[in-house]
């Protein structure tokens, strides 16, 4: 059947808003041959109506009557210089928009076979084909999953695949040298080491049967980095400035020793669900898990970060028997987005195109699962042009007595939501490895398409389902997919599964191809037989699919077969403990650093202008905006804020159920700076941000739990995981201190780029802390603007000479030496008694000192509440080394508070403190200008707040 | 009469019709979610309703375009059941997504369902974007509003500029008195970006029919029902009477002395 053919674009005197945009683009790339860009979307409907029902579709579905035209067939385009372009999806790729039309004209009662849309594109302008091809590959489509079709006649390939024939085959390893072995890793993208390889040679040797390719294709997922984090788990011998210490089991002895040691009766579930639970009140628990989606954002940002959060958001929703997501996060790093497109490598997108493609991937998938998104921060330096860091949080509430699953043999197994498509092949193996420049091409069907749709009315489903009690266990489809889904659920049990029974996206997946297809939006319950009717009539009734494809057994093995032919046969015990042990080497050496002289000045206002107009301070508010941080109704303290909505909060507050006034807050910590100085004292300092973040908002310091995200580069460097083993320790140290077990972690190595000319770019190192507490009473929270001329302002912390990694430095180019610390002894009573403080009314506004230091604090309060500080820094609670203006003023020292009090306060906020570093340094002001004076009462400060407001909101104002 | 019965319609991409029943319920009606298809299937419950909401979201992914599908849907399968649902005097309310819905139909304004008069397109900054927004009740006879009170509420979409097919329209629209609510600054006064966030035509924000039963709107009422709600209450900002709950208050009120 000839498909019906539609073009959509807009009506004259309507604006062309995507045409416009593209324009913008290519213009960007310092192209200007381009005079105008027009778009249209392209319909192709296979479907047997006449041609009366086929104007019914065009002009009544697919165009706006208002401010869109349709053409059927091709509409001529007769202007003189014009190129067309068509980009299509490459056949196999998720089109979420035909599987809406197919609903559509269904309900319009006539059946669609298939639909496919694209988007083209009419360039006017002199074009050679050089431009043209560098417009279509950089602006209009990317490689790894769109094809781009020149011309205004050339047809895309047919979407119709042969259906696969089964043909079982083995990949035979029993005989092998240790140099096929490796080969054969490397050939089939196993990502398996030669120890690895040996181990499973040995067990099919006594097997005594070659395996077949599921089977190896089992094990590399099972076994992957991404999946059992044997870097992390692995024995240590790390050597610290000469010294030597051993680890039998690095995570064990550090972050979840902390957990254990801390033993907190609050805690239910850590480290062994798919997020970690903690209790929220009396019936109802809490659960947090945040991961990355690094190597394919880099690939496909939109789809990459889409994905991203469409996984992590199947986290909370497969913990325990299934928690409702409330609420999502979301924190970066790219590259320098002003960098010269010259300048990036081959193989790298642009960091403001992966940026964009980022914050829109995100924002579509998070937006349409009507989650909000309310906390998150953007870091950018340039050793992230190759590996940008994309972590994605997600927190959801769930039942406290259906904390744990209880599958049984005898169970079937249902999959539940999307089809299985041949997306996502090989994500787990790949993500575990290096990127380099040809991944664009080898590694293009690791990127995964996701329908947030799909995903949501999955989760609708499931929660009902839940509430009916009707299954014993669920878990999603993450990364290795039914094969990690299907083989966790079954690890203690055995599981038997008919892959032919799959439901499928399109005809000709191997059966291997369905085992470990990464497809998106795939849940797997367990469910008794007897409740199969109705759990399904569940699903039914909204148009969620569900199918039954196995059965879990007590055999322990884990069988697939292929209409009836049986294809694999492994013992779980084998695949989920036979994973060998590795043991590394860590090497941590104190590196020689000095501090930098730079000549004094009298007045530092251009200095903080510089530093609020710095990437990593300056306002996000471009980002954040295209996020709903209101959706579900829950919003108490939104990511922005103050008298023009647009200061930047500390921590988000969110109430999860409508009618409670019992909140959550969700914050962050992170900064990869002070990492090149000693990774010991980044990890601190994220720790220390991160709470104290919390802390500002009036959460409980009680009940903080914390997650670590660490993404580092390769780990097989001695001094590489040198890094990442003192980064671990402090997680102990900080838990410990602060009492705030870790209840869930992942980690992403290996992120470095191997560029063409030989040269590598590796990551800095990287620990994202994410850290979540309770409020008991909503309408107890502070926020961070100041609120009236008069009130006192309040250091609380002390200040030291620790400028070593910070902004101030960073503008001038230097590093230096003295990171910020922290007093683990210190920094928890600083935390408790501002608690104390905010809790008891005290405290008008509070924000924490970070990044930039005290003088950034003190402008976002300002500029965020509209109002002026008048601060002397003569009574600042300083260490004996800080007495140099420019540490007073640009220190990033950890555990500061700035605190707004109102006068008839000051004395009982005074009182409360007493012992600790706390002075009053200055007052709220109604003249919006920020003035700051020296010990000597010389003006070092001096600004209006619009223009610090404007320094800060210019840089990201896209 | 009883407690006022009000329907929340979800479907496939919907995602406030939690939070709209609970304002709903808090507004002291008697509230049932319903999925579209079960509504399809049995359109004779809805004769037990007052008040029918289509909620916000993203139907159908917003595919084709915003509240395309869902139209679609409501058009072939459930017009006729509407029509007579609003001809017994009840009332509808759509929000955001389902003001998408209700001018995709042609429930609004409501001239002839039959042809378009108006749609809902792209911003013009062409991105999704949360902010909050000062409102002007512009209708005299729409039961949702308070005429004066100016509320204050927060969009948040990519495609809510209102667009009228001509002037024609658009008089008529100002002159029948069917535009709802105009966005305007904090002062009353109508103003560019970002006081109007998407473009609409005179900064159309909302809509209702000539009963003034029916109404549409882009910003989110049921976002603004509880204190914390409002983004300045740390500045002690914020009526007694939440600005979002005015309008739900104003529903069941109606219903209670009306029907």
């Amino acid at each position: 059947m000839k498909p019906w053919r539609f073009e959509v674009f807009s009506k004259p005197g309507f604006p062309d808003v995507h045409g416009n945009k593209v324009l913008e683009d290519i213009r960007a790339l310092g192209i200007d041959l381009v005079d105008a860009v027009t778009t249209a979307q392209v319909f192709l409907v296979e479907a047997p109506v006449d041609d009366a029902f086929a104007a019914r579709i065009a002009n009544e579905l697919l165009a706006d009557p208002v401010c869109e035209d349709v053409h059927t067939g091709r509409r001529p385009i007769t202007e003189p210089q014009t190129t067309i372009i068509e980009v299509h999806l490459k056949s196999g790729v998720t089109d979420p928009v035909a599987q809406s039309v197919v609903t559509a004209i269904a309900d319009m009662g006539a059946e669609a076979t298939s639909v496919r849309t694209a988007r083209q594109y009419v360039l006017q302008g002199t074009l050679d084909q050089a431009v043209i091809d560098v417009i279509a590959k950089r602006v209009l489509s990317n490689d790894c999953i769109e094809d781009c079709i020149l011309g205004g006649s050339a047809e895309p390939p047919s979407p119709h695949l042969k259906p696969y024939a089964l043909s079982l085959t083995h990949w035979p390893i029993r005989d092998l040298t240790d140099d096929q072995l490796m080969a054969l890793s490397k050939e089939k993208d196993l990502f398996l080491t030669l120890i690895e390889m040996q181990t499973i040679q040995r067990y099919f040797q006594t097997q005594g049967r070659e395996p077949t390719d599921v089977e190896l294709e089992s094990l590399a997922q099972t076994w992957s980095e991404h999946c059992v984090h044997k870097t992390l788990k692995s024995s240590v011998d790390m050597t610290h400035d000469g010294d030597t210490i051993h680890y039998d089991n690095l995570l064990k002895e550090t972050v979840f020793k902390a957990t254990q040691d801390l033993n907190k009766p609050w805690c239910i579930s850590v480290f062994s669900d798919n997020a970690g639970v903690v209790e929220f009140d009396e019936d109802t628990a809490v659960c947090f898990k945040v991961e990355t989606h690094n190597h394919p954002s880099a690939l496909d940002p939109y789809g990459g970060a889409a994905t991203g959060i469409g996984g992590v958001i199947r986290d909370p929703m497969g913990t325990g028997m299934g928690a409702k997501p409330v609420a999502n996060t979301d924190v970066f790093c790219f590259g320098l987005p002003d960098k010269k497109l010259e300048e990036i490598p081959k193989g790298i997108l642009h960091p403001k195109r992966i940026m964009k493609g980022v914050v829109s991937g995100v924002r579509d998938y998070g937006n349409r699962m009507g989650i909000p998104t309310v906390n998150g921060a953007v870091y950018f330096d340039d050793r992230y042009l190759g590996n940008p860091l994309v972590y994605c949080g997600n927190v959801g509430i769930l039942d406290k007595n259906k904390c744990f699953k209880h599958q049984q043999s005898g169970n079937l197994i249902v999959v539940v939501g999307g089809r299985t498509g041949r997306d996502g092949i090989h994500g787990a193996t790949f993500s575990s490895g290096e990127m380099t420049h040809e991944h664009e091409s080898v590694f293009s069907h690791a990127v995964q398409i996701g329908n947030a749709i799909t995903e949501k009315k999955t989760l609708d489903v499931l929660l009902q389902a839940n509430a009916a009690n009707l299954y014993e266990s669920i878990t999603d489809c993450g990364a290795g997919g039914l094969s990690s889904a299907i083989g966790e659920m079954g690890e203690a049990l055995g599981a038997d599964v008919d892959l032919d029974k799959v439901p499928l996206k399109y005809a000709g997946l191997s059966y291997t191809e369905i085992w470990i297809s990464e497809a998106q939006e795939r849940m797997v319950i367990a469910v008794k037989p007897e409740n199969l009717k109705a759990v399904q009539a569940i699903f039914d009734a909204e148009d969620v699919e569900s199918t039954v494809v196995g059965t879990f057994t007590d055999t322990k093995k884990l069988i697939l077969r292929y209409q009836g032919q049986q294809v694999c046969d492994l013992d779980m015990e084998f695949l989920h403990d036979g994973v060998p042990k590795y043991s590394r080497q860590g090497v941590w050496q104190t590196p020689v650093l000095t501090e930098p002289t730079l000549a004094p000045k009298s007045d530092y206002t251009d200095d903080l202008k510089e530093i609020l107009g710095s990437y990593n301070v300056a306002s996000k508010e471009w980002v954040i905006r295209q996020y709903d941080h209101e959706v579900q109704g829950g919003s108490v303290i939104k990511p922005l804020t103050g008298v023009d909505n647009d200061g930047p909060s500390d921590a988000a507050v969110v109430r999860p159920k409508l009618d409670s006034n019992r909140a959550v807050a969700i914050s962050c910590g992170m900064n990869p700076c002070y990492g090149d100085i000693d990774p010991y004292w980044m990890a601190l300092a994220g720790i220390d941000e991160a709470i104290r973040n919390l802390i500002c908002v009036g959460a409980r310091p009680d009940r903080i739990a914390l997650l670590d995200n660490f993404c580092w580069g390769n780990c097989h460097k001695p001094e590489v995981f040198g890094s990442l083993v003192r980064a671990s320790q402090a997680c102990y140290d900080g838990a410990m201190a602060f009492s705030a077990p870790f209840i869930s972690g992942k980690d992403s190595l290996n992120n470095e780029f191997a560029c063409e000319d030989g040269t590598t770019i590796c990551i800095p190192p990287t620990l994202l802390i994410s850290a979540m507490s309770l409020v008991d009473d909503a309408r107890q929270c502070v926020t961070m603007d100041v609120k009236q001329a008069g009130n006192h302002i309040f250091v609380v912390g002390l200040t030291h000479d620790e400028l070593g990694g910070s902004h101030y430095y960073k503008i001038h180019h230097e590093i230096g030496a003295h990171v910020p610390k922290v007093d683990l002894t210190l920094a928890p009573r600083l935390a408790r008694k501002m608690y104390e403080a905010i809790g008891s009314g005290l405290v008008a506004s509070c924000h924490d000192c970070s990044e930039g230091g005290l003088a950034v604090a003190l402008a976002e309060m300002g500029f965020a509440g509209g109002l002026g500080l008048d601060v002397s820094l003569t009574g600042l609670p300083v260490s004996d080394d800080c007495q140099a203006v420019t540490s007073q003023l640009f220190s990033e020292s950890n555990s500061r508070y700035v605190v707004e009090i109102e006068p008839d306060k000051a004395d009982q906020f005074t009182h409360l403190m007493a012992g600790l570093p706390v002075a009053c340094v200055g007052l709220v002001t109604q003249d919006a200008v920020l003035h700051i004076t020296d010990a000597g009462n010389r003006t070092v400060v001096k600004a209006d707040m619009v223009t610090l407001k404007e320094a800060w909101q210019a840089p990201l104002r896209w | 009469m009883a407690q006022p019965k009000a329907i929340v319609l979800r479907a496939a991409g919907i995602n406030c019709d939690n939070e709209t029943s609970h304002a709903l319920d808090l507004a002291g009606a008697q509230v049932d979610r319903v999925h579209i298809n079960q509504l399809i299937g049995q359109p004779s419950m809805l004769d037990q309703y007052q008040i029918l909401v289509f909620p916000g979201g993203f139907s159908y992914g917003d595919d084709v375009s915003a509240g395309k599908i869902l139209a679609n849907q409501v058009i072939h399968h459930l017009h006729d059941t509407i029509r007579a649902f609003l001809d017994r005097g009840n009332l509808v309310l759509g929000i955001c997504n389902g003001f998408q819905v209700l001018v995709k139909t042609g429930i609004l304004p409501g001239f002839d369902t039959r042809q378009s008069h108006v749609t809902i397109t792209y911003n013009d900054s062409d991105k999704f974007e949360d902010r909050w927004v000062y409102l002007k009740p512009q209708s005299d006879h729409c039961v949702f509003l308070e005429p004066g009170r100016t509320l204050y509420l927060p969009v948040a979409h990519g495609e809510g500029k209102v667009v009228p097919t001509d002037d024609a329209v658009l008089t008529r629209l100002q002159s029948d008195h069917l535009v709802a609510f105009s966005y305007v600054d904090k002062d009353g006064e109508p103003g560019p970006y970002p006081i109007n966030p998407n473009g609409s035509v005179l900064g159309i924000a909302g809509l209702t029919d000539s009963t003034g039963r029916v109404l549409g709107l882009m910003p989110h009422p049921e976002r603004h029902i509880h204190a914390t709600h409002h983004p300045h209450w740390t500045r002690g900002a914020g009526p007694s009477e939440c600005d979002g709950m005015t309008i739900f208050n104003n529903a069941v009120t109606y219903v209670k002395g009306h029907l």
